[in-house]
């Protein structure tokens, strides 16, 4: 457990240091700097209003010096400004990382169901119903989730008016109406990520099903649910995970875009916003968020490793 | 294969590079997926790269009079909110789209390809430095640097794109890398180094074409998630400003803004995004079935259940009131090749027969056609196997569920790989106890503590608690013979259960077996090449060669005076019986595949007394031999 603690922690703090570091170097690379940014396209800006913002922004001084600076608010909780509003990026996110984990979670566990149910009747059955589950599986990752998104909202929201076609209640304030609210999302980023986990666990079982030790369940008569169901999901599970934790990294990608489409205030969204308004410290702070998920996703595949296979425990 | 058969198959085969590349297109010009694919992405390409030929309309001409109409003969794929014609908005837009895609993909090779290379062939400090920086940009979250260069340089696409590529290329460099470790290792490139060609020549002519394949199916792919991402982008209006023309992606978007009046605009835009990622996708796939094959031990777990066999052909003798197990001319055919040819044995209660000969005999299919785990594919084409007088070939694999385990268990000879690696031997133990008993948690523990001090193993309780990982091949063959015994079986059926053991160990294993057949009463069926071992076990014996019985007596005759040439031979051929100071007789040749069994005595080529009548006809096993110039007297002579 010592080693696994450890041997996260170093890749954590790798690709945390990885991240806003490339990041600030990107950053440094802007043409028109945040400054210019702040400044807007006013013409008339006087060489010596640019020369103020920028101190403002400590964008004056060296870049290892203004990526220590940050490096040392963050240590005190501090993600720094946003360019436009001023208020703190923490207290800008904090209330928008609700939302997207609502819709990550939701897809993660919806999608490894079903995901791992169809890889699973596919792997078993194979013939036909493979065949038709393996098409599902390669339509699925072909559809767009943005246009995925908007076929829903036309047909299950707009014509049948089963959910709302936009908009996102909190948890928090009523859980009947956030439920609504996630569901055509969770929908729509699902259909690639179900496909991810299906083709995975297919290939995974099938591999498991050439190994001795099935014929030798068979041999003690032990029925086919319990071989597939307790020891060949098993066995088959440890690349499911590692998938799973790949798809969830997809999907801090994909919320961009379905949380645009469906107008719901997460991280995604406050990303794009920031992005046309070219708000780097406001993307630096997201970076950052996305990478905190990243590795608390990481550590919770190497939990989950160890759990399915204890020989994980004694590799080095 | 051993490294000398890869010599040879070298040799003979000279680059297997080129001979894959040769295979690779056949099979995909039969395939249709990938025919329609690739003919769907070329005709593509021509026609946005035609666009201004092709395109009915200008991609900015308006006809407010046409607004949102549907498909028409005008406007083959309807108007959009300005009456401008989707199809040729469609075909204009695709060549940003397009464009970017390459622009993508060719960052993608050009950042992936040759670092993976020199990474992979030249190995060492390059490789390490490489793989760990290709490591980190892998767990990056893409979307965020993507944005981040996005809000730096706005409207700007081939930097998105080029950025898009180097994001993904550490996919396309592990893949490369690994290939190309794989095929350094391979002959032909160490023939080729010592040949002294350089290694640019050498990287050019023998790595690269063997890599075709995987970098085909890597571009592939990426071309269908290139797309999307650059669609998405797009979407958003991240990429280029509306101005200068359409893209597939702000087509979509532009769809999305009058979803409540018109749902048709969504389906044009968004579909031949869909389109080109699925034949994008599709090829690579089909590349990859292509070039590398599906993987090995894809078949699917219901295709290899045991499907009844038509009917038992042989009529039923009256049986001997104690014969446990009877088999009775049992062939077996795999794809229309027979496996196992008439084979027939009797096994009473309490008996121990064993079966003996070289691999590829038949012996272990003989032991597990009984239970019903025949390869996939094979099936039983005639004959019968009866247990207590219950014919079992006709049974489905549920109702052979009942005698498997509690009438008939089977032992084999990979102990460790037997055991399910995840579970611990108490788990594992309990598990067949409590399917084929009534008994509780506890009692099953109790049970199982008891079944692990039958098999001898100290300390029962420690063992309970272990993984398979963490038994000795003793152990686990031991844990093995626990499991076996946990539904009191009336047959044991051991395949080769010290084969894979230690001299000492195998003492101790088949000591343990002899005593729980007299302790337990149990019949056993023991499959070795051993004859020590079946001497030391067994009352009775057939000798199997090519699919087929070719003697059958009592362990102590055949050893005397084998009448068989093969059984003489194989009795000659074994160290711990042949008689001292003589040398050791090796068998010549090797047991022909069941496709190449001779029409006459199978035995025939190899044999010492071989004469033309021999390969006439099939030879009938009479009076327990099946020769027709049986040994009459000993093998010493």
């Amino acid at each position: 457990m010592i080693r696994i603690a450890a041997r996260w922690l170093v890749s954590s703090v790798a690709l945390l240091f990885a991240v806003t570091a490339l990041t600030f170097v990107l950053a440094s690379l802007a043409p028109g700097s945040a400054a210019r940014a702040v400044l807007g396209a006013n013409t008339s800006v006087t060489p010596q209003q640019y020369a103020q913002v920028k101190r403002q922004l400590g964008l004056d001084k060296p870049l290892p010096v203004q990526y220590w600076d940050w490096l040392s608010h963050l240590l005190h909780g501090s993600l720094g400004n946003d360019l436009f509003s001023g208020q703190p990026i923490t207290a800008a996110l904090g209330t928008r990382i609700g939302a997207s984990l609502s819709l990550i979670v939701a897809t993660i566990v919806v999608s490894g169901v079903a995901g791992v149910a169809f890889g699973t009747v596919s792997a078993v059955r194979g013939g036909l119903t493979g065949r038709i589950l393996d098409a599902l599986t390669v339509f699925g990752f072909a559809l767009p989730s943005f246009w995925l998104g908007l076929i829903l909202i036309d047909v299950l929201a707009v014509q049948a008016r089963l959910f709302p076609t936009t908009g996102y209640a909190a948890l928090g304030s009523d859980p009947g109406q956030w439920l609504r609210s996630i569901v055509l999302p969770v929908l729509t980023l699902s259909a690639g990520t179900t496909a991810a986990i299906a083709r995975q666990t297919r290939d995974s079982m099938l591999q498991v099903f050439g190994r001795d030790f099935i014929t030798a369940l068979r041999s003690r008569g032990l029925p086919l649910r319990v071989i597939v169901g307790k020891h060949a999901l098993r066995n088959a599970a440890i690349p499911v995970v590692t998938t799973l934790g790949v798809v969830f990294i997809g999907l801090l990608g994909g919320t961009v875009l379905v949380e645009q489409v469906f107008a719901i205030p997460g991280l995604g969204e406050a990303a794009v916003t920031a992005t046309s308004s070219h708000d780097l410290p406001m993307i630096e702070g997201i970076a950052f968020y996305f990478a905190i998920l990243v590795v608390i996703v990481n550590l919770l595949v190497d939990i989950s490793y160890s759990v399915l296979n204890p020989r994980v425990r004694m590799a080095p | 294969m051993t490294a000398a058969q890869i010599v040879t198959v070298a040799a003979a085969e000279g680059s297997p590079a080129a001979r894959r590349r040769q295979g690779a297109i056949a099979v995909l010009a039969r395939n249709p997926a990938a025919v329609i694919c690739a003919g769907y992405l070329l005709l593509l390409l021509v026609a946005v790269a035609a666009a201004p030929l092709l395109a009915p309309y200008a991609p900015d001409a308006e006809d407010l009079t046409h607004v949102l109409a549907g498909p028409s003969v005008r406007h083959w794929l309807g108007t959009d909110q300005l009456g401008q014609d989707v199809t040729s908005r469609l075909l204009y837009g695709g060549r940003s789209s397009l464009i970017d895609v390459l622009v993508a993909t060719g960052t993608f090779l050009v950042a992936g390809v040759p670092l993976g290379l020199l990474s992979g062939y030249l190995g060492g400090a390059v490789d390490r430095i490489v793989s760990q920086v290709a490591n980190v940009l892998f767990a990056l979250p893409a979307i965020v640097i993507l944005l981040m260069v996005v809000a730096i340089f706005p409207n700007d696409d081939p930097v998105a794109m080029i950025t898009l590529g180097i994001i993904a290329s550490p996919g396309l460099l592990r893949v490369v890398r690994g290939t190309t470790l794989a095929l350094r290792q391979e002959l032909f490139v160490r023939a080729a180094q010592l040949s002294g060609l350089r290694t640019a020549a050498v990287l050019r002519r023998h790595v690269l074409p063997s890599l075709a394949g995987p970098i085909i199916v890597q571009g592939s792919l990426f071309c269908a998630g290139a797309l999307m991402a650059e669609s998405g982008l797009s979407f958003l209006g991240l990429l280029r400003p509306d101005s200068t023309g359409p893209t597939w992606g702000n087509m979509v978007a532009d769809a999305a803004n009058v979803l409540g009046q018109d749902t048709w605009l969504l389906v044009p835009t968004g579909g031949i995004i869909a389109l080109t990622v699925l034949a994008f996708s599709l090829l690579g796939d089909a590349v990859r079935d292509a070039t590398i094959g599906r993987s090995i031990g894809s078949v699917p777990l219901a295709r290899q259940l045991t499907k009844p066999s038509a009917a038992a052909s042989v009529p039923q003798p009256a049986a001997c009131r104690d014969d446990l197990l009877v088999i009775d001319g049992l062939t077996v055919t795999l794809e229309g090749v027979r496996l196992l040819t008439d084979v027939c044995l009797t096994v009473r209660a309490g008996e121990a027969v064993g079966i003996v000969g070289e691999s590829g005999c038949g012996k272990t299919l003989t032991a597990r056609a009984v239970l019903g785990l025949l390869p996939p594919g094979a099936r039983v084409a005639s004959g019968s196997v009866r247990f207590h007088g219950q014919e079992l070939t006709t049974l489905t694999e549920r109702q052979l569920n009942r005698v498997r385990g509690a009438g008939i268990a089977l032992v084999s000879q990979d102990a460790v790989g037997s055991l399910d690696p995840t579970y611990t031997v108490g788990s594992q133990l309990r598990e067949v106890i409590r399917h084929h008993t009534a008994a509780s948690r506890r009692a099953a523990g109790e049970r199982a503590a008891e079944l692990l001090a039958t098999v001898r193993l100290a300390e029962p309780e420690a063992i309970l608690r272990l993984r398979p990982y963490q038994l000795s091949g003793g152990m686990a063959q031991r844990v093995g013979i626990a499991i076996a015994l946990a539904a009191s079986p009336r047959l044991l059926i051991a395949d080769e259960p010290t084969t894979a053991l230690d001299v000492t160990v195998q003492q101790e294993v088949l000591g343990l077996l002899a005593d729980l057949r007299g302790r337990l009463g149990m019949a056993l069926v023991l499959v070795t090449h051993d004859w020590g071992v079946l001497a030391q076990v067994c009352d009775r014996a057939v000798v199997m060669y090519a699919g087929e019985i070719v003697e059958e007596a009592t362990v102590d005759r055949l050893r005397r005076t084998p009448r068989h040439p093969y059984s003489a031979a194989l009795l000659a051929a074994n160290p711990q019986l042949a008689a001292p100071g003589r040398p050791l007789r090796v068998i010549p040749g090797r047991v022909p595949a069941p496709s190449a069994w001779p029409a006459g005595c199978r035995f025939a080529p190899r044999c010492s007394r071989v004469t033309p009548e021999c390969s006439a006809q099939p030879v009938q096993l009479g009076a327990g031999v099946r020769c027709i110039h049986p040994m009459t007297t000993g093998v010493n002579q």
